[in-house]
């Protein structure tokens, strides 16, 4: 074919949406939908497991952000994750009920990451890493001082003991699915800004993005303060459903670790990921937590063998060229030649 | 008085965080990432010399014989086996693999031993000190240790600055592809890195294990507190990686006198001040990487 018949021929339409991402944009809906009704349905105990597997969601969703997409691996996520339990604490003991200091909760850390953003990023890779983790031990020993929330020993949460443990439990789930939805569309809108196509450019080459003018700072600094948002809101939902905050348990870096492997597992810098990530987890962890250390010992393992040998986690292998995104992130190419190309 | 004798405490502490410090620096320089299992790779060293003495008895201080080759060859086999695949499988890997090697040794620790404080006891040299005033008393041991301590650092640092193998590794940390061109064998120079500083960081976890006591999960405390050091001194020399390890230690006795309960926190601050108003640290005159 001459160069010159090329823009005869090529009467490309740009889209979004493919067949799958439809698809699966709809069952999205659908699942979402059977969810929020799924309290008049099944029991307490599935209900209140459900929430738990939802913090673990989010919290995999929020490392993602900062991690797969950002490139800055955090094991200081816990600071949010504490800070934004502790603030529901905090408001409960002065008259807010629980469930509505939720939201203040999240976005207290949201605000407070910024300055806090501004410390850490001035280190980079593995010194930032560890970084956070200082920053994070930081606050959990400042936490711990605080008499008047229950200082070394913790507190609990008792604003929520004039409900049924029914009721308590069925709207903390509403609380947890809300949540998770927000934090997925915030994912998903962010990823389809200009924000997003910047940020998914410094993921593939940081060089090159600041480059073509990128301001790499800025953008990691949104994903970095996203990141932190989103964990706050697993530091909500597992005071609310734990009723109980401690401090060594709040900000321990278990948590970093169990991020970490939900989305090494899941697949990282992807959107379907985490959410894979997390079921592993889950299913692993109802099977092997009676073990005690072993499930530690096989959780780490099992991050270290797919960091070597299965880089792109589950979701990337299924998907290596991100043809069957599940999510419509990126501009489709329909060339009418029955070539098919992307963005 | 009393803050004289903190400050001096914590110069004999200091020294010890500085030894812990030295293999950190010395990995990072030469791959371009911390070993997040720096730490654990201390407590695992003060584990084996436990249950070399449980077996065999004695004194504790014949199983750095032991511990220390041990190290070094474990350091070996980690950089051919892992470490090298993880810096060639990508930019974050190894940091993931060696978060992922923490929690397994932490979890094999505790699955093995327990969550129990031990200690080794070395006896009289436990608890013996020197009178020096009234209110001054050196603590025999944590003097012995600060001693060693600066003394290996100096001997690593002229290990660096005058042999060959030290030109290999300074020449790598400089600029590997360069090196690497002039036919240094890349390989070979990490595993060498790796080994030194699994060997250093090992006697740095038995003179911990001596001086206080250590839990399956202290080697996350231990890798803070090399971190801090290294930059609060700055990168580039071991002299500033000392010098970091002696302020962070003054900082932790320094605040545990103001508050018994704060010590930890007071260092961490230190490490937040540096990093706020002079992040290159405190020697260097480098950016962080």
């Amino acid at each position: 074919m001459s160069v010159l018949e090329a823009p005869a021929r090529t009467a490309a339409t740009v889209n979004r949406y493919s067949r799958i991402s439809l698809g699966a944009l709809w069952s999205g809906v659908a699942v979402a939908a059977l969810l929020v009704v799924a309290p008049a349905f099944i029991g307490e105990s599935s209900i209140n497991q459900l929430t738990q597997f939802f913090s673990f969601l989010i919290l995999a969703i929020g490392w993602n952000v900062l991690a797969g997409y950002g490139g800055m691996v955090s094991i200081g996520q816990q600071a949010y994750l504490g800070v934004a339990s502790y603030a529901v604490l905090y408001l409960s003991l002065h008259g807010v009920l629980s469930w509505w200091a939720a939201p203040i909760a999240i976005a207290f850390c949201g605000v407070l990451s910024i300055p806090i953003s501004y410390l850490a990023f001035r280190l980079r890779g593995s010194f930032f890493a560890i970084g956070t983790w200082v920053i994070a031990e930081v606050c959990l020993l400042v936490v711990a001082q605080i008499e008047s929330l229950g200082g070394g020993a913790g507190a609990s949460l008792n604003d929520l003991n004039r409900f049924s443990p029914h009721t308590a439990g069925d709207v903390t789930y509403w609380v947890g699915l809300a949540i998770v939805i927000a934090s997925l569309v915030s994912v998903a809108l962010l990823l389809r800004s200009r924000v997003g196509l910047a940020l998914m450019s410094i993921r593939d080459d940081e060089l090159a993005a600041e480059a073509t003018g990128v301001n790499v700072t800025r953008i990691k600094r949104i994903a970095y303060v996203l990141s932190a948002t989103i964990c706050a809101g697993a530091g909500v939902l597992l005071i609310l459903s734990n009723l109980e905050v401690q401090p060594n348990s709040s900000f321990s870096v278990q948590y970093s670790a169990f991020m970490i492997f939900m989305v090494l597992v899941g697949g990282m810098g992807t959107f379907e990921g985490p959410i894979i990530g997390a079921i592993v987890f889950y299913a692993l962890q109802q099977w092997l937590a009676a073990n005690g250390a072993w499930y530690l010992i096989i959780l780490g393992a099992v991050a270290i063998a797919v960091t070597l040998w299965l880089p792109r986690g589950v979701w990337g292998t299924v998907d290596p060229h991100n043809r069957r995104s599940l999510v419509p992130l990126r501009h489709r190419v329909t060339v009418a030649s029955h070539l098919e190309s992307e963005e | 008085m009393v803050w004289t004798n903190a400050v001096v405490q914590g110069l004999l502490l200091g020294g010890l965080y500085a030894l812990f410090s030295v293999g950190l620096s010395l990995m990072f320089g030469v791959m371009r990432f911390v070993n997040l299992a720096h730490g654990d790779f201390s407590v695992l060293a003060a584990y084996a010399a436990y249950v070399l003495v449980e077996h065999a008895g004695g004194t504790p201080l014949w199983t750095f014989a032991a511990v220390i080759p041990l190290a070094a060859a474990v350091g070996f086999v980690l950089q051919r086996f892992i470490l090298d695949r993880a810096l060639a499988a990508g930019d974050l890997s190894p940091l993931l693999v060696t978060f992922g090697l923490s929690i397994v040794i932490q979890s094999a620790l505790q699955q093995g031993f327990g969550a129990n404080n031990l200690s080794l006891f070395l006896g009289p040299l436990s608890y013996q000190s020197w009178k020096i005033t009234n209110t001054l008393y050196l603590g025999r041991l944590e003097v012995i240790v600060f001693v060693v301590a600066v003394a290996l650092i100096s001997g690593l640092q002229l290990f660096l600055a005058r042999t060959q193998p030290g030109r290999l590794l300074r020449a790598t940390a400089d600029n590997p592809r360069a090196a690497a061109l002039s036919g240094v064998n890349p390989r070979r120079v990490r595993a060498l890195a790796t080994a030194i500083a699994l060997a250093t960081v090992a006697i740095g976890g038995l003179f911990l294990a001596m001086r206080t006591s250590f839990t399956p999960t202290s080697g996350s405390n231990d890798l803070i507190f090399a971190f801090e050091a290294v930059i609060i001194g700055g990168l580039g020399s071991l002299w500033g990686t000392l010098l970091g390890g002696l302020i962070l230690g003054v900082a932790q006795t320094v605040g545990s006198q103001i508050n018994p309960a704060d010590g930890v926190l007071a260092g961490h601050l230190v490490f937040l001040a540096v990093l706020a108003y002079r992040p290159q640290g405190i020697l260097s005159q480098r950016s962080l990487a």
